[in-house]
């Protein structure tokens, strides 16, 4: 149920293993020139970032184009509910390090941009003393970006758009990054823990990456449990264990809890009954139409509403929008506003269907995927708080006492 | 032939709502007047308009793509 792959080793919470007792401990980095990407493609390692994208597949795309291209190491973490990139970075960045360079080799990349959060002071420091641990021939491919503090700042258009012109706004499509990214040249944009990943897989091979996942279809993840929790901590699971597992690694409920965010604020709202035997693999979890995304499992309190925490997520995914694109400039802001007017007990009889409606219109309808993930989770908040939803707009009341309380 | 289909560029696209006034069988607009447009290849007898929905727009945010 736990995993030991990409946090094996040395206590995380003791800080950042060095480059020299990384390499006494894993072996030195392998050439990985030849087959790797066929190996990424056995293992079936797919991004971490989100989007769960199979990685051989986006590095073939890079690696196909003409020219020097381009590694993006993308470490802006910019979602709340997720501390897992944060917590890699500051303990293992010399993983990271070893995927990008081998990515570099694979893509023909002779640049590596580490764009990393602004905010994560600590993640900041150690891949920057990571860097100056690195051998001189690769120290000088790389160089660190401080990505601003956005919710979209680590989309893969506006990494590439902040990296060339200090604008972190997504671009229109094409040209997707792979095709004219930093510099106009190919870019691989990939997120720190799949990276991280590439430098075990590369030196363990395909079959360990498979057995590593204890059973399930993608090795080991990180996630993020927080809420109704001790304190929010990051763990790492093999897909054999399900969601209860990873509450109970995380010190184990603080009080009851009704519903799950699962994957982050483009996730999913799910039942608590439903959600603790859910399986934490990505393979497991899309067959039930539900997303891993960036491994954040959020457990709801039931001492909170969960009609006002999706209004409140709905809000800053609205605050957070780059205005660039009318639907989700105008419909994001509108389904927050409505749902914001139920939270508080000032629905007009119109605004849950409006809400449903104006959902059901945002996905495909942006530049990037913000408008689709908002809607992700404003559908699954409808339909998991249905009942609070209807008492909130009918009896302007709800569930939960303490949560009317608070409104009043 | 392959069928193209209508695409957008949903930031340069300023919701002027002219490609809907065009080309109604494909393009409708949602409550703040940027276009929902179907996703199906455009039927032959429809090409024209479409054309003529393209070549309406202001911010020449609308385009015909090669299907995928």
């Amino acid at each position: 149920m736990t995993g030991a792959a990409l946090l094996a080793g040395p206590d995380p919470r003791d800080g950042a293993e060095g480059f020299a007792a990384h390499t006494a401990r894993l072996g030195a980095l392998p050439s990985g020139r030849h087959g790797l990407i066929d190996t990424l493609e056995r293992a079936g390692l797919r991004g971490r970032g989100g989007a769960s994208f199979p990685t051989a597949t986006k590095w073939r795309s890079v690696a196909s184009r003409r020219g020097d291209s381009v590694v993006l190491v993308n470490g802006a973490e910019g979602e709340p509910l997720s501390q897992k990139d944060r917590v890699l970075m500051e303990s293992r960045p010399h993983l990271i390090l070893d995927g990008a360079v081998l990515a570099a080799r694979a893509t023909g990349a002779r640049q590596i941009v580490h764009y990393i959060g602004a905010a994560h002071a600590g993640a900041l420091a150690a891949m920057r003393r990571a860097i100056n641990e690195r051998p001189d021939a690769e120290r000088r491919l790389m160089r660190l970006v401080e990505a601003p503090q956005r919710y979209v700042s680590g989309e893969e258009t506006a990494a590439v758009h902040f990296v060339n012109d200090g604008t972190a706004l997504p671009t229109a499509l094409p040209p997707r990054p792979f095709e004219r990214g930093v510099s106009g040249r190919p870019t691989l944009v990939q997120n720190v823990e799949t990276l991280a990943y590439v430098a075990l897989i590369a030196r363990h091979g395909d079959a360990w990456f498979r057995a590593v996942g204890g059973g399930g279809s993608s090795g080991t993840a990180l996630v993020t449990v927080s809420g109704a929790v001790p304190a929010a901590s990051v763990h790492e699971v093999d897909g054999s264990a399900v969601i209860a597992d990873a509450v109970n690694l995380a010190g184990g409920l603080t009080s009851d809890s009704d519903a799950v965010l699962l994957g982050g604020y483009f996730g999913s709202w799910v039942p608590a009954t439903r959600a603790w035997a859910l399986p934490l693999d990505v393979g497991a979890l899309s067959k039930r139409g539900l997303s891993l995304g960036s491994g954040v499992i959020g457990v709801l309190a039931s001492s909170d509403c969960g009609v006002e925490m999706s209004a409140r997520i709905a809000m800053y995914l609205a605050d957070e929008s780059s205005r660039q694109c009318g639907p989700c400039t105008f419909g994001l802001r509108a389904i927050a506003n409505a749902m914001r007017r139920v939270a508080t007990m000032q629905a007009g009889v119109d605004d849950l269907a409006h809400v449903q409606r104006w959902a059901g219109l945002l996905p495909g309808r942006g530049a990037c995927r913000h408008p689709d993930g908002a809607a992700i989770m404003v559908r699954s908040a409808l339909q998991v708080f249905a009942d609070d939803f209807s008492l909130h707009v009918r009896e302007h009341r709800c569930i939960v006492p303490a949560a009317v309380a608070r409104a009043a | 032939m392959v069928a193209q289909r209508i695409t957008v560029n949903r930031i340069a696209c300023d919701g002027h709502g002219l490609c809907a006034g065009v080309l109604p069988e494909m393009i409708k607009l949602d409550d703040w007047g940027y276009p929902i447009i179907e996703a199906r290849g455009v039927p032959r007898e429809l090409m024209e308009h479409a054309r003529r929905a393209v070549d309406s727009c202001p911010m020449l945010a609308l385009h015909l793509e090669d299907r995928r």
